[in-house]
């Protein structure tokens, strides 16, 4: 396979994980807003800025958080680098080069979300925000399905590498964020929980019926994050896109016939996770935690760019 | 420019019953609702515009990217006027090749006078340093795509040959697609020679052409601008339908004279390279050094033998206009037999008789540049006023060599779906022929352009052209077949 197609098949897996990953985003925030007994007002919109990164983004365009304003800059706007439609246009801009490596359904699939948001200029009000997400929802899901109709070949695996390394990342920035958006240092483990605020992590990562089956026991944060770190079960928790991320890699290193330092350090983060237990991160502080994981995510990145000579 | 006594491929000249061959054609249109047509015409639409099957016109941003509309009538071809034209296709494309081969190799047909010595040497299609350079297995032009127009039941003409790097192939397969998809009652009724091992055939010409000694398994690929290019659509199409790799320059390298390709696994040699880019822009160090697109260095591996390249280098020459007023001579000089396809009839302004009559008639013909292109230093007699005739007839008399005139053609038509239902409109028709080392294959089918504009004889899709699925009748029993009722149920209790 071509460096040039291996590369824009990667990050055509992590720009559709990073646009789905932003929708679940914004329908938990407005469900937050929507549903708790008391208006979770700008906090929930404030906090979804962060866990995208998007918060000096959007201060800089100078809108005031509102909604409305967020969803869009979210969603649409085209000055900001990881909105649903700046990764839309990527990922499409990478599909239509590679065209000949995906299926017709996957590039369909990227065509037509991208065409559902091109003549969109405006979210408008909640009503119309959900179906616009749940058409976008509709559409990635469209794309994974796609891809595991495909060959099993290298193509399939440096999308689905790609998405993998893109999940382990935003998984942690929303645990990072939201933990200590809820929970401030010092808090007590334990105490009042706001239960809205947990649910809307577990919708966000479709975790809500996935935390019963696993723990049989009402929402606790430590458990949660438990889940969301650890339980290799979850394909949205650490350990499971880890987990992904190595055998993507086995098994382009079984086509080529070599590994090298991505398949290394992807397995050694691997065993490393397997080996963790949720006591010591927190003894050794979940921010700085989830800050090593991150820095670690984008080595790792470094490294299969490298490998297989994206350029 | 309408023409009222122009021949209806269906309908025959003036009728309102169609030919014999097409009468289950009638009865289709005659029975399925206009407003049918129209539904399934804009479903082929929308599939064509999810599936990326567009076009870029430069130029117009809003709308960087347009789908060619498509027509849902087809057009036939009955399989005696399809065997008549394979017969003429191979021939001439043989010729072409035979006439490449001289003209860089031995010249006899310039010794000879059959055409002249300085209309091909100063010509500037013509790549003086590759005089003496045979192409691997002596091909010059593996594909082809050769536009033809009629004017009568058994009138065929070649409006153009197109040597260099012809597109359209991908319409004539994506169009029967939707065919099969949205009218199957039409194959049901007909009995029609499929097309879709068009990519197999474009597979083992390019794998029969390449360099001796490459073993049996020869890495081909396809060499695309990117997908900027109007035509990246076909162009990944067909790398895909071949299961070859589609290559950008920047994915080739040229070392020692061999060429590679950057991959995940390191360098791979390449053996056949189709290229869609011109020969301006292939090579910065042959052609032109400010060509951002090309592949140093990849002309000199051509040289050094040790790659084909399909349409190999200088086979514009063979399409050029002033050329094309030969192709009779050519064709009858390299087959020995008289062309099968006729040219449309040709006034070389250079021969003072062909002079006198074009002069004597500009407002029945149609004057062109030999060396213009796109219709730029056109004259429609038929359309112009009395001021561009007059600067035409000036310009003729003071450069006669560099026109050419014909006569303006009935071009024949089909009809199509318009606003107000079905009409006649006028077509053209490009099918693509292929010559390996293992002969020359036509696959039964090809383009047809249709001007979608009432009596305009304009098929270009930048000017409104369309396109329709070309169907060829076979003499041989159908292809479809019942396997019985599909799908599996979970038995219930």
């Amino acid at each position: 396979m071509l460096s040039r197609t291996a590369a824009s098949l990667y990050w055509i897996g992590r720009y559709v994980e990073r646009a789905e990953f932003t929708a679940r985003l914004i329908e938990a925030t407005v469900r937050l807003d929507a549903l708790s007994a008391r208006p979770a007002g700008t906090t929930a919109w404030e906090s979804a800025l962060l866990v995208v990164g998007a918060d000096q983004g959007f201060a800089a365009a100078g809108a005031k958080v509102c909604p409305r304003a967020v969803s869009n800059f979210l969603m649409l706007a085209a000055d900001n680098p990881s909105s649903i439609r700046s990764c839309l246009d990527a990922a499409r801009w990478n599909a239509k080069s590679v065209r000949t490596a995906l299926t017709r359904d996957a590039w369909e699939t990227v065509n037509r979300a991208w065409l559902g948001l091109r003549n969109v200029t405006d979210m408008g009000d909640t009503r119309e925000t959900l179906s616009l997400i749940e058409r976008i929802r509709a559409e990635t899901r469209g794309f994974e399905g796609a891809l595991h109709r495909m060959l099993r070949n290298e193509a399939y695996a440096f999308l689905g590498l790609g998405a993998a390394m893109e999940r382990a990342d935003n998984t942690a920035r929303l645990i990072d964020v939201k933990y200590h958006l809820l929970l401030p240092e010092g808090e007590k483990i334990g105490g009042v929980i706001d239960r809205d605020q947990w649910t809307t992590i577990l919708h966000t990562v479709s975790a809500n019926t996935a935390y019963r089956w696993l723990y049989h026991d009402e929402l606790k944060p430590w458990l949660v994050t438990d889940m969301l770190i650890l339980k290799s079960e979850l394909p949205r928790s650490l350990a499971g896109s880890s987990d992904e991320v190595v055998g993507h890699l086995a098994f382009i290193g079984r086509r080529l016939g070599r590994q090298g330092e991505a398949d290394r350090l992807g397995r050694q983060r691997q065993a490393m996770l397997s080996r963790t237990s949720i006591d010591s991160v927190f003894a050794h502080g979940l921010h700085e935690y989830l800050e090593g994981f991150l820095v670690e995510n984008a080595r790792l990145d470094r490294a299969i760019a490298a490998q297989f000579r994206f350029g | 420019m309408s023409s009222p006594i122009a021949f209806d491929e269906i309908f025959g000249n003036g009728g309102d019953q169609p030919r014999a061959e097409f009468a289950a054609l009638g009865a289709w249109l005659e029975e399925t609702p206009d407003k049918e047509l129209d539904r399934r015409q804009k479903a082929a639409e929308a599939a064509f515009r999810q599936l990326g099957i567009t076009f870029a016109v430069y130029g117009d941003e809003d709308s960087s990217e347009r789908i060619i509309p498509f027509d849902i009538v087809p057009r036939i071809f009955t399989g005696a006027e399809w065997s008549r034209l394979k017969e003429g296709l191979v021939q001439r494309v043989e010729a072409i090749n035979h006439f490449l081969a001289d003209i860089y190799g031995e010249r006899r047909i310039l010794a000879d006078g059959v055409v002249p010595q300085e209309l091909v040497l100063a010509n500037p299609q013509f790549r003086g340093f590759l005089a003496g350079q045979k192409p691997p297995h002596g091909i010059f032009a593996h594909i082809c795509g050769i536009d033809l127009v009629r004017t009568g039941p058994d009138d065929f003409w070649v409006l153009e040959d197109n040597a260099r790097t012809p597109s359209g192939v991908s319409y004539m397969l994506e169009n029967r697609e939707a065919m099969l998809r949205l009218c199957p009652e039409i194959f049901h009724r007909f009995n029609v020679c499929p097309v879709d091992r068009y990519p197999d055939q474009l597979r083992d010409t390019l794998r029969s052409v390449a360099p001796r000694g490459r073993g049996s398994e020869p890495v081909c690929v396809l060499l695309t601008p990117g997908h900027f290019n109007s035509a990246f659509y076909e162009h990944s199409f067909l790398a895909d339908s071949m299961g070859i790799e589609l290559v950008e320059p920047a994915d080739l390298e040229v070392d020692d004279d061999i060429v590679w390709m950057r991959t995940i696994d390191g360098r791979v040699r390449v053996d056949v390279i189709y290229r869609r880019i011109d020969d301006d822009y292939i090579d910065p160090l042959f052609f032109r050094p400010d060509s951002l697109l090309g592949v140093p260095g990849l002309i000199a591996a051509y040289l050094a033998g040790n790659i084909a390249l399909v349409n190999a280098p200088g086979t514009g020459i063979a399409d050029d206009k002033a050329i094309y007023s030969y192709m009779p001579e050519i064709v009858k000089y390299y087959s020995g037999g008289e062309a099968k396809l006729p040219n449309v009839e040709t006034f070389r302004c250079r021969e003072t008789g062909a002079l006198q009559y074009t002069l004597d008639n500009l407002e029945k013909l149609v004057v062109k540049l030999v060396d213009g292109s796109g219709g730029y230093g056109m004259l429609v007699g038929p359309t112009a006023t009395k001021a561009q005739i007059e600067d035409f007839r000036a310009a003729l008399k003071a450069e006669p060599h560099r026109y050419i005139a014909q006569p303006t053609l009935a071009l024949s038509t089909v009809p199509t779906l318009t606003e107000q239902g079905i009409a006649p409109r006028h077509v053209d028709f490009r099918p693509f022929v292929l010559s390996g080392a293992d002969g020359v294959h036509i696959v039964p089918g090809g383009l047809t352009r249709v001007a979608l504009q009432e009596g305009s004889l304009v098929v270009n899709s930048s000017q409104g052209g369309g396109t329709k699925d070309s169907l060829i009748l076979s003499d041989t029993p159908g292809q479809f077949q019942s396997q019985g009722p599909a799908g599996q149920t979970q038995r219930q209790g």
